[in-house]
């Protein structure tokens, strides 16, 4: 088994995330995670890549502070180390809105859960929604919206707190490509803009090169990691990217990886 | 980026739309003048007499001439209904809540709720006059077949609420309160709503089986005693028309609660959502 090793730039670097021999097993008896080390480095965009049942989708909850590890340890650097969990900003699968508040109620909640008042939140709403595009659908319901601006609205309100960190689990999954590739690309230009740490969650080998400065590879039963691979094409790389040579080279490398991880009855 | 068209509602058919909308309208209604038609056309032919069957013409004349009695009963079955549906609701929703905030609670009541719910309430009733008032008897009867659809609809509801987002607000720290107000209660509440429209209508059968079962024992003015005395009195017009009053108070009482839902849902609630061919 290998650790993540830690490339030369980020070396020297406090990790905002550390998961030390962490292991997880559900009470069903299945395990999760199985002695899993994992650093995550201020302002890096990590792709946890793996198979179904990896664990990857686990560790990105223990991250979140969502269930707790079986054993191991798992750290967060706060910034303000009194705001509980305040510094994190988690994006699920599914866009997870609430269907009975409007788009601009939807990215309050996380201000109102700390007592933020409607008018106070007002300004902070329409920064994040102008952020991703949609500060015309402010008084929309989520299901006047398509699928895409679903996703746009759940990631305005994790950014609602300005978070340090953004978590997201395979939040991409669900799009058709054409919407997909153009939320990659926000993705890209927002983490750039706010500076913020992201760990992304994804099963697709093309998205974790396109959009990531490090990739870990994990492999299933139990989960965990098998390889890391550093993506080191600077920012901001755009469309052509994906045509590139070293794009190509790059795929091939985590696509071997994947493979190298995956028993034979694993599915992608 | 441009707003998704799917959930616009048509504009190439309203004509249609509103068609088949006066269709809905006009087919039960013509439907029920004709049967009516047909009811006073028989009783005038074959000259049955009142006593054996009144004719709607007669019945309808006898809802004007005995108004002021009937109307009275009215207002005593339909007060007695809703203080019966707010009890209902205000326990219904309080215990259910309760059920939410522990497995255990839960477990130890809910199949006492079940044990009120299956026992005919007409057995009851008998019990209950012994005991109570026939006033408050005639309530409580009317209270515990309103309460369960109520109870168990809303602690589905609560329980409903989606995972993704209990776990969101776990991340942001919020208390079991907020939890309560912010999302389990508005999730609850296409069920509640459910719940409040079969305990309305259950509400009403409960408060007139219970009447007649408490018979002349009752003070008795609401309309189930009218239907009684009546009968007694071998006045089948105005038992007609008493029993014609209880089943516009019936409609009327799901009209109310159909609209309530559909005020507070249409916005958001996939059941109030138009359908597209």
């Amino acid at each position: 088994m290998m650790l993540a090793s830690l490339s030369p730039t980020v070396a020297d670097r406090e990790p905002v995330v550390s998961l030390i021999g962490v292991g997880k097993t559900f009470s069903n008896g299945t395990m999760a995670l199985e002695n899993l080390n994992l650093d995550v480095f201020p302002g890096e965009f990590l792709s946890l890549l793996g198979p179904s049942g990896c664990g990857k989708s686990t560790a990105l909850r223990l991250m979140a502070g969502l269930g707790r590890a079986t054993c191991g340890e798992v750290s967060i650097v706060r910034h303000d180390p009194g705001e509980h969990r305040g510094d994190i900003g988690f994006v699920f699968q599914e866009p997870t809105l609430m269907p009975w508040a409007t788009v601009a109620d939807n990215v309050w909640l996380p201000l109102r859960l700390k007592g933020v008042s409607r008018a106070k939140a007002d300004p902070v709403i329409r920064d994040s929604l102008a952020l991703v595009g949609l500060a015309a659908f402010a008084g929309a319901y989520p299901r006047e919206l398509s699928g895409g601006m679903k996703m746009r609205v759940s990631i305005a309100r994790a950014l609602a707190t300005k978070p340090s960190i953004l978590l997201m689990d395979e939040p991409f999954a669900a799009l058709d490509e054409i919407t997909r590739f153009k939320l990659n690309d926000d993705l890209l230009r927002l983490k750039a803009e706010l500076g913020c740490t992201v760990v992304f969650v994804t099963h697709s080998v093309y998205e974790s090169v396109y959009m990531s400065s490090r990739i870990v590879v994990m492999a299933a039963r139990p989960g965990r990691v098998v390889s890391t691979i550093e993506v080191d094409v600077p920012m901001p790389r755009g469309e052509s990217f994906r045509a590139t040579a070293r794009y190509a080279e790059l795929c091939r490398e985590a696509s071997a990886a994947l493979h190298g991880a995956m028993a034979p009855d694993d599915h992608l | 980026m441009s707003a998704s068209t799917d959930d616009t509602p048509a504009t190439s058919g309203p004509s249609r739309m509103d068609a088949t909308r006066l269709a809905a309208i006009l087919l039960p209604v013509a439907i029920l003048l004709l049967a009516v038609a047909g009811w006073e056309a028989a009783v005038q032919l074959n000259e049955i007499p009142p006593y054996i069957l009144p004719a709607p013409s007669q019945i309808a004349a006898t809802l004007v001439k005995d108004w002021p009695v009937l109307f009275g009963s009215l207002l005593v079955t339909l007060r007695i209904t809703f203080l019966a549906l707010f009890a209902a609701v205000v326990g219904g929703v309080l215990l259910a809540i309760l059920f939410a905030q522990s497995r255990w609670i839960e477990l130890s009541f809910f199949p006492f709720a079940v044990i009120l719910q299956v026992t005919p309430i007409v057995a009851i009733a008998p019990l209950l006059l012994i005991y109570l008032e026939p006033g408050t008897a005639v309530l409580v009867c009317a209270f515990l077949v309103a309460f369960f659809p109520i109870l168990s609809n809303t602690a589905l509801g609560l329980a409903s609420a989606d995972h993704n987002l209990r776990d969101l607000f776990d991340l942001y720290g919020a208390s079991r309160f907020k939890q309560l107000i912010y999302l389990r209660l508005p999730a609850a509440l296409p069920y509640f709503l459910g719940g409040l429209r079969i305990g309305g209508g259950l509400a009403l059968i409960g408060a007139i089986v219970a009447e007649i079962a408490a018979g002349t024992a009752g003070q008795g003015s609401g309309l189930a005693f009218r239907i009684i005395e009546s009968g007694y009195r071998l006045n089948i017009p105005r038992m007609f028309a008493a029993l014609f009053l209880i089943s516009v108070a019936g409609i009327l009482i799901f009209l109310l609660f159909t609209a309530l839902s559909h005020l507070l849902l249409h916005r958001w609630h996939e059941s109030a959502r138009k359908r597209e061919a």
